[in-house]
């Protein structure tokens, strides 16, 4: 991938470290919601 | 090093805009709602209601920090916080927080009850708008304002398990409402030249440390036989009610120190507000304590 403009190669390495970082959280995050919402919808439709 | 063009952030800047350690307090004041509450909730919907405070308050966090960017950056005990330091954008941060509130506020209402909903959303509203925009800046009683936004949260744990707001959960919230300005009025104490620098008035900076000793110990006088009413009314029992009196006496010899702290005629302390500081740190074991022994005195009653 070409770099963002005005950056350096370092620059542009830290930059992708961190969205990489956010990415695997913004995974995490929605894979647990998921998970929860699941397990809502199972409690709800058999204790009600 | 980052290219200013770039506002660009780590992971843990997301998590820092939720405030968590404010947050951890909440959680546990909403559990504790959860737990003393009469009644049963599937350990699912408890562990829901536990998130949809968390992160309602997080999400608070986020929009306060928002508001009070440019403050932020001049307090010293702030600047490096992810708006002011440039790696969130202001309007990023706002976004997040609203999203997180109104989620929140929907997956409360949808999968535990809509009274919780309720007060979980008037508890956002008053915190934002009453608090952070209405009276912090305006008010040397913002600390008492603020305290009764922080003092939903065992409401709204009640209220998941019972669809109810009762007279116990009112006294939960009084308590945590009367315990916020000895709190955070001892932190104001030896923070208040940061306070006064960001022009935020905090009552040591308007009325001056004397006058701020003095309210730090009406406040705790009044807090003491407050935390009491739960066993006067029979919802707790001895254990409850030793431990309340007990922690109670410890608060009063920690408020009555920063009361008589050496201090020249202006009330500026003359040992840098040790007295404060240790009061302040007490505060925060006298709440998590207190809440804790009722909770195991109402396990075991």
């Amino acid at each position: 991938m070409a770099n963002p403009p005005s950056m350096s190669d370092e620059e542009a390495a830290a930059f992708r470290r961190r969205q990489k970082g956010r990415n695997i959280a913004m995974f995490a995050v929605l894979a647990g919601l998921a998970a929860l919402f699941f397990a809502i919808t199972i409690v709800k439709m058999t204790h009600h | 090093m980052r290219s200013a063009a770039y506002p660009d952030s780590e992971v843990r800047d997301w998590i820092a805009l939720l405030k968590p350690r404010v947050m951890s307090l909440v959680v546990f004041s909403g559990m504790i709602g959860l737990l003393v509450a009469p009644g049963h909730l599937h350990p699912v919907l408890a562990f829901t209601a536990v998130l949809c405070i968390a992160i309602a308050a997080g999400a608070c966090g986020a929009i306060n920090m928002w508001y009070d960017r440019d403050i932020d950056a001049v307090m010293r005990r702030t600047r490096e916080r992810p708006i002011p330091a440039g790696r969130i954008e202001p309007g990023a941060a706002l976004g997040y927080g609203i999203t997180l509130a109104v989620g929140s506020v929907i997956v409360m209402g949808l999968a535990v009850n809509h009274t919780a909903a309720g007060v979980l959303a008037l508890s956002i509203g008053f915190y934002v708008f009453v608090y952070t925009m209405w009276l912090k800046r305006r008010t040397p009683q913002n600390i008492v304002i603020g305290g009764a936004a922080g003092a939903f949260p065992p409401v709204i744990g009640w209220a998941a398990v019972t669809g109810s707001v009762d007279l116990i959960p009112v006294i939960l919230f009084a308590i945590i409402f009367i315990w916020t300005p000895p709190h955070f009025w001892s932190l104001a104490l030896f923070a208040n030249e940061d306070y006064r620098r960001a022009g935020v008035p905090m009552l040591p900076v308007v009325a001056g440390g004397k006058e701020t000793r003095r309210q730090i110990v009406i406040y705790t006088l009044l807090l003491v036989p407050l935390t009491l009413v739960p066993w006067f009314l029979g919802f707790s029992g001895t254990v409850y009610a030793v431990a309340a009196a007990v922690l109670g006496v410890g608060f009063l010899v920690s408020v009555w120190r920063v009361a008589h702290d050496r201090q020249d005629e202006t009330g500026v302390s003359l040992t840098n507000d040790a007295p404060a500081r240790a009061a302040f740190k007490y505060s925060i074991a006298y709440l998590f304590i207190l809440f804790a022994a009722l909770a195991i005195d109402r396990s075991i009653g």
